[in-house]
């Protein structure tokens, strides 16, 4: 039984669909989850605000809440595919010392989204979904979720 | 029936006008359009600003195609239920989005089996008169090999 702790984090849609096509690989671990869209009757599920940067109060709100959540579960490692509360997930968890992942949205096929950008730079494991995307000194290619 | 569905973060009252003129001309097809916080009304098909989880479900179970702006939530569910899905990319330069990442991704989503990108409004029309024929795509329900084992490799063997 592998006792490792994830916290996989995305917060709505297509971040959200994308995050859940990893489900093979969270199965294997104790994993959490954090999301801005609601899920009825999911076990590990913590829900926050749904905030952007055109919403500064609610991003505030945002990060404190991601904050509690990823001080008291302490993963082991954090991962994300976006947006907002994946880049504080990414922030927080590199906090308490858990490694972090950063999973770029396919739908940055040219350039990184700004979270993307932001939160790369503290990701311990930064991807992108596009090989064209993929730079020295930055995000490196491992495969897509389609 | 047509699910149109813009998303739930911005509008995109250009698509909604054009598949809106096309429903006015043909009626015989079952339209349903969730058009967020957008100023155009459609005419000629219902809509709905935004749907809960559970509506959006049943609409989307019932619809033989998904036409949606380039979202990959729209996009990646369409081919997980092998629905054919045509994707009309909004345009930064229209202000229908922060920057043209939909225009980038539409580029890359043509080469997908059962997506069906469309640029301009006649591309759409077309692409909405042969209906019967758009396929949908299959896909695994996880995502690839490759990247699951990139990220399993990380967590097994960086902790």
């Amino acid at each position: 039984m592998n006792k490792k702790k994830v916290l996989a984090v995305a917060s709505q849609g297509g971040h959200s669909i994308q995050l859940m096509r990893l489900k093979p690989v969270f199965d294997r671990y104790i994993t959490s989850y954090v999301s801005s869209q609601k899920r009825n009757g999911m076990d590990n599920f913590s829900h926050v605000v749904d905030a952007n940067r055109d919403s500064k109060l609610r991003l505030i709100q945002l990060f404190f809440q991601v904050l509690w959540i990823v001080v008291c579960k302490r993963p082991d490692v954090v991962i994300s595919t976006g947006a907002a509360p994946g880049y504080f997930a990414i922030l927080c968890g590199k906090l308490i010392g858990a490694k972090t992942i950063w999973l770029d949205s396919m739908a940055n096929a040219e350039e990184l989204s700004m979270s993307g950008q932001r939160a790369g730079k503290f990701a311990d494991l930064w991807l992108t979904q596009w090989s064209e995307v993929a730079r020295d000194n930055g995000p490196v290619f491992g495969g897509r979720v389609l | 029936m047509i699910l149109l569905t813009v998303g739930t973060q911005l509008p995109f009252d250009r698509l909604v006008k054009i598949v809106d003129d096309w429903a006015g001309k043909n009626p015989q097809v079952q339209i349903f359009a969730q058009i967020a916080s957008g100023r155009y009304i459609p005419k000629h098909m219902p809509y709905i600003e935004f749907l809960d989880e559970q509506h959006y479900m049943e609409l989307f179970e019932q619809a033989d195609v998904i036409l949606a702006h380039a979202g990959m939530g729209s996009v990646i569910s369409s081919l997980i239920s092998s629905k054919p899905v045509i994707v009309y990319p909004r345009k930064a330069s229209l202000g229908e989005h922060r920057n043209e990442h939909q225009l980038a991704t539409s580029r890359k989503l043509s080469e997908l089996k059962g997506c069906y990108i469309a640029y301009e409004p006649y591309e759409l029309h077309s692409l909405l008169d042969q209906l019967d024929s758009l396929k949908g795509g299959i896909i695994s329900p996880h995502a690839n090999d490759d990247l699951l084992r990139t990220i399993d490799n990380f967590i097994a063997h960086n902790l």
